[in-house]
């Protein structure tokens, strides 16, 4: 994975102990990696706030000690509550990022706007090992695509998912993979 | 601007040619004998090519800073219609506004400069007069000012100059691709590189991220200064003599590579150079990366005896991941054969130009 030169490399949930403050923002079974980066340390957890992706009327996740938890029901719900917490962190906060991966390129965006970089971020990947693809031809976005070569759920075409990945889009390249021999697909192979 | 350029009315210097359908485009024999031909030996590998955009021989390509020749008109055409299909060839983001405006001083002045002929630009104070005598354009306008002129300054300018255009913005010790009109591309797409760094973008070039070229090349642009520009060559192959040759077209255009034979290949196969030139910018510290693309057939090359042996040993030792990567598998067996024809394994003198 780490040969894509364009796709961010993400890492594992570092809790510094001389933070300020925590601020954690988690999608769906993204709260395991936030549970495991903490590993009930009691210090650090009382000095958490977690906005989590999850559905309404699911409690507060065990192991999660005196940490203020925030459930919000979807992906833009709860980065919208993240960019409110941050705007209002007090100096020396660490943030914490868990889940897939459109999703940590979206809130990593949120966090890089608010300044927070380097040492003061931490992330990490959960989740299925699908990509998110966009067909260069028509634009279109595909989400969760777990093999290669597919046709494009937009415009038809056949396509490859290039490892060329873009931040800003948040998705990977797809491109026609029969254009010199129309017809002919390789084997599908998973990503 | 109008999309239909009436070559009667425009100086006969200019060729009244496509790049696309009928495909009429051509060099006349002075447009061959100054290509700027890539290889200066008889082997290609990648390197850190990189050296001052200085004055090159009388007439050569590089004889100016930005060159304009007989493909102008034509040229500017082709780009106009490839914008109205799809105006994401063209992207500034927002911070980039004063480097457009750098950029379109730098290509104003230069093109007046050297091409008195064709071109003037009379300044007074922010008040501007451009005059574009191929194009038939006459604009005034108020230099900062963006609503004085029909588009955006870096489109406004580049819809009139020869060449892709990328703008680069440097922080965090990197260069940001954060602006760009992008119409004749050997298969890469703005629209997806947009907002990527140096090292993302090239991503998907083989070998040369482990040979550590483009760790030295950023370092080396980092410290581009005011008034040194550099200028670097690259090339690939291109079946047609096509422009646009998008990943966004690529469905459409990729067949063509299946369509070489022995019959056609002199005119089909056109090797394609890419005069690559760098500037840092005045009032934006950005670095504007020019793309100035060169199409010559192998039937042209050929009629140039060094070139068309040199071509071959280079062509023929390519490694093959290289040859992969410039999409070549499809028709490089024909080409190759070709190209045999015109090497009697003779001794090529060192250097780019012909002997
Ligand atoms: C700073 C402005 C530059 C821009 C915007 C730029 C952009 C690009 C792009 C978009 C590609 C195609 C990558 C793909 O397959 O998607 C490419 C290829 C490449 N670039 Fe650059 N580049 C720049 C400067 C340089 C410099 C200074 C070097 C010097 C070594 C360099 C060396 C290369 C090489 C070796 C390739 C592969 C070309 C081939 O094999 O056809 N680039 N560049």
């Amino acid at each position: 994975m780490s040969e894509i030169k364009s796709r961010p490399i993400w890492g594992k949930l570092e809790p510094a102990e001389q933070a300020a403050a925590h601020l954690v923002c988690a999608e769906g079974r993204g709260i395991e990696a936030v549970r495991a980066g903490f590993g009930g340390r009691d210090g650090l957890l009382a000095q958490a706030t977690i906005v989590h992706m999850a559905p309404i009327g699911a409690g507060k996740p065990e192991g999660l000690g005196g940490a203020a938890y925030h459930p919000h029901p979807s992906r833009a719900t709860a980065l919208t509550a993240f960019r409110g917490h941050l705007a209002r962190a007090k100096m020396g906060t660490q943030v914490h990022l868990a889940g897939s991966e459109a999703f940590l390129n979206e809130a990593t965006t949120v966090a890089s706007a608010c300044g927070v970089v380097g040492d003061g971020l931490t992330t990490e990947l959960c989740g299925p090992a699908t990509r998110r693809v966009q067909c260069v031809h028509c634009k279109g976005m595909m989400d969760e695509v777990a093999v290669s070569p597919l046709a494009c759920s937009h415009c038809g075409v056949n396509l490859t998912v290039r490892d060329h990945y873009s931040r800003r889009l948040g998705a990977f390249m797809g491109v026609c993979v029969d254009a010199e021999a129309p017809g002919v697909l390789p084997a599908a192979s998973r990503l | 601007m109008s999309l239909a350029f009436d070559f009667s009315q425009t100086p006969s210097f200019f060729r009244d040619e496509t790049f696309r359908g009928d495909f009429t485009f051509e060099n006349s024999p002075e447009a061959i004998h100054r290509f700027p031909f890539p290889f200066d030996r008889d082997q290609y590998m990648y390197a850190v090519n990189i050296e001052q955009h200085m004055p090159g021989p009388p007439k050569s390509a590089t004889v100016f800073p930005i060159d304009i020749d007989e493909h102008y008109v034509a040229e500017m055409a082709d780009r106009a219609k490839v914008l109205a299909d799809d105006p994401l060839r063209c992207q500034s983001l927002p911070h980039m506004i004063t480097a457009e405006w750098d950029l379109l001083e730098l290509l104003m002045t230069s093109m007046a400069r050297d091409y008195p002929e064709w071109f003037s630009l009379e300044r007074d104070g922010a008040r501007w007069h451009w005059i574009n005598r191929p194009l038939g354009i006459d604009q005034r306008f108020t230099f900062g000012d963006a609503a004085t002129l029909p588009h955006g300054p870096m489109e406004y300018i580049t819809r009139q100059c020869q060449g892709d255009f990328c703008l680069l913005d440097q922080r965090d010790d990197n260069l940001w691709l954060d602006a760009g009109i992008v119409t004749s591309q050997a298969d890469w797409s703005l629209d997806f590189d947009l907002g990527m760094n140096f090292i993302e973008w090239h991503g998907p070039v083989p070998r040369a991220h482990d040979m550590g070229i483009f760790d030295r090349a950023l370092k080396f642009l980092l410290n581009l200064q005011i008034g040194r520009p550099i200028r670097r060559l690259n090339w690939t192959m291109t079946i047609n003599p096509r422009l646009d040759t998008s990943p966004e077209n690529y469905h459409r255009w990729g067949i063509d590579r299946t369509t070489v034979t022995p019959e056609n290949v002199g005119d089909k196969v056109h090797l394609r150079v890419e005069l690559q030139a760098l500037w840092r910018l005045p009032r934006s510290n950005a670095i504007v990366f020019s793309i100035r693309c060169y199409l010559i057939k192998m039937r042209e090359l050929v009629s140039v005896p060094k070139w068309g042996r040199r071509l071959h040993r280079v062509l023929r030792d390519l490694p093959d991941d290289l040859a992969d990567y410039k999409g070549m598998t499809h028709y490089r067996a024909t080409t190759l054969d070709y190209l045999s024809r015109h090497d009697d394994g003779a001794p090529t003198s060192p250097g780019f130009f012909p002997d």
